[in-house]
């Protein structure tokens, strides 16, 4: 999606999804995260929820005059400023290939790059926390090499275990708890990213980051 | 308590969903039919958003072990207590030691799939993160974090009144919508509905969908003619809600529903607004819908017409409870 205006519709009455124009960037993500801080104040909103490089909007009471509430809203964007951040990073210890990391040599095949460039090129950013979603304590994070992009399964598998590091077109994950998923699985770690019991819950929040510390490699 | 004896698959606790966690990656969950839970509520003297027991499968069978107020509303499943039949939402009284039975709907006036188990007091698990609904994925909240089993014993709270007696006429009677003598839902079109051949739009709106049996509390998968975008579409995942009609790779649409994740990156033709999603949510399996196209205002007044019927429900229960104590 690359529109040169934003973009705002309807999820039913239940939210307004509004689409930033342009390349997914961290910077236009600061904007998201300062866009959702703006409108939760709203009395029309009831949650802001940043996804990748877009915001959904709750409705407290979906309102009558919906022209007036996405004026006000693109408005409010063409003068937010980026939020500062200054999150956390945590080192994650991951083990690739082997039985934890099954899709390995789907990676290898389409990316025509051997294992050990893979977990290079997989462990050499900070990847930072865009959004939160899809399920409990689960990241969606920004970064990663487009080199080792590899497109989702074409079967998703039913079941991969929490922990398990994946990459999905050109966007990378650890899955926080177990679930189905169409994405290719390269190693796994056992950190705990969602706790209902801890305060807060998750782990990591939005302009948190990650780095992948290779500790052992299983061919 | 409630002890169940005997449980299928799936039934879980629920109440009206889990509200404000989406930024933590936790969904809605809670009930399918929020218009069952709230009627068998205020059938009830309790809060309307009390947590209650949904069964989407039967047999199901519990033992009461103390005396108290109950309704099962929702689908009819032919209730009955030691053997007794009893009415579908109506508030009985339940004597310590009985056993209340559910069994597979039968044809009933009302075409519906599941069942609510609702008790005076309401369902009094632990309430983790604003709401007492289970959410499978993650496993917390409802009963333990998972499906309820046999020998489960599930607690209730404290009764604010007896309302013993008096029933109501079900929502899908009152306020029925149907294309075609199809059951309708009412959708509002979604980001990429223009990205979707005319012809697409033309099976959107005239096609009768039927329920497939890959269908659960996640999402509705349907079966009918297949939707074609005009291109391969790209999205950037981003917050999706129930309701929310997707559209994968192979043409066949799915409908988000309670438990569906609260992101998502399928091209989106359409959204079922939030006042019908009650109706979608008592969908049998097998069954057909029919997409019904409608305007920002006639989606709020559904909102409203829910809301009278629900108004007009605590009239009539409080003029009846109010008749009888005199």
């Amino acid at each position: 999606m690359t529109a040169s205006h934003p973009r705002t519709s309807l999820l039913g009455t239940t939210a307004l999804l509004f689409e930033a124009p342009g390349e997914t960037t961290l910077a236009t993500q600061r904007r998201i995260w300062a866009l959702a801080l703006e409108a939760e104040r709203w009395d029309s909103v009831r949650e802001a929820v940043p996804g990748m490089n877009n915001l959904m909007l709750i409705f407290a009471d979906p309102p009558r005059r919906l022209d007036a509430f996405k004026e006000r809203l693109v408005e409010v964007w063409s003068e937010i400023e980026p939020l500062p951040f200054d999150g956390r990073c945590i080192d994650l210890p991951v083990v690739y290939g082997g039985d934890g990391g099954p899709h390995m040599a789907d990676v290898v095949e389409h990316t025509g790059l051997c294992i050990d460039d893979i977990i290079a090129l997989h462990t050499s950013p900070t990847y930072t926390v865009y959004a939160l979603g899809s399920h409990p304590g689960y990241c969606y994070l920004g970064g990663m090499d487009v080199r080792i992009a590899t497109p989702r399964r074409k079967v998703p598998v039913l079941k991969i275990p929490g922990g398990a590091v994946s990459i999905g077109g050109s966007q990378t994950g650890v899955s926080a708890s177990a679930g189905p998923s169409g994405w290719n699985t390269i190693g796994a770690t056992d950190m705990t990213f969602f706790d209902v019991d801890r305060t807060p819950p998750a782990l990591l929040r939005p302009g948190d980051s990650i780095r992948f510390k290779p500790v052992r490699l299983l061919r | 308590m409630i002890e169940i004896i005997e449980a299928a698959a799936l039934a879980t606790v629920q109440d009206l969903g889990r509200v404000g966690a989406l930024n933590l990656g936790v969904g809605l969950a809670g009930v399918m039919d929020p218009m069952a839970l709230s009627a068998g509520n205020i059938l009830l003297g309790n809060e309307e958003g009390a947590a209650a027991i949904e069964i989407p499968l039967f047999p199901f069978t519990v033992r009461f072990r103390q005396s108290i107020d109950f309704t099962v509303t929702g689908a009819d499943c032919a209730p009955s207590l030691d053997g007794r039949p009893v009415q579908p939402w109506f508030a009985c009284r339940a004597e310590a030691g009985t056993t209340l039975t559910l069994s597979v709907p039968a044809a009933a006036a009302w075409p519906a799939a599941r069942a609510y188990l609702c008790v005076a007091g309401g369902v009094d698990v632990p309430l983790v993160l604003g709401s007492r609904s289970t959410q499978l994925r993650g496993s917390f909240g409802g009963h333990l974090g998972r499906p309820l089993r046999n020998g489960d014993v599930v607690p209730t709270g404290v009764a604010k009144g007896t309302a013993s007696g008096i029933g109501l006429v079900p929502p899908s009677l009152d306020i029925p919508v149907s294309v075609d003598g199809v059951p309708a839902v009412r959708v509002l079109p979604a980001a990429e509905y223009e990205a979707f051949t005319p012809e697409a739009h033309q099976r959107l709106w005239s096609c009768a969908w039927r329920i497939t049996p890959q269908s659960d509390r996640y999402g509705f998968r349907l079966g009918g003619d297949e939707l074609i975008p005009t291109a391969p579409l790209e999205l950037r995942s981003h917050g999706i809600v129930p309701g929310v009609i997707q559209v994968p790779h192979g043409g066949q649409p799915i409908i988000q529903m309670r438990d569906a994740q609260p992101s998502g990156g399928y091209p989106k033709i359409g959204v079922v607004i939030e006042a019908d999603l009650w109706r979608l949510g008592q969908a049998p399996i097998g069954s057909r819908i029919r997409f019904l196209r409608c305007t920002w205002d006639e989606a709020l007044d559904a909102g409203a017409a829910n809301r009278r019927w629900l108004e007009k429900a605590r009239r009539t229960v409080s003029i009846l409870a109010d008749r009888r104590t005199v």
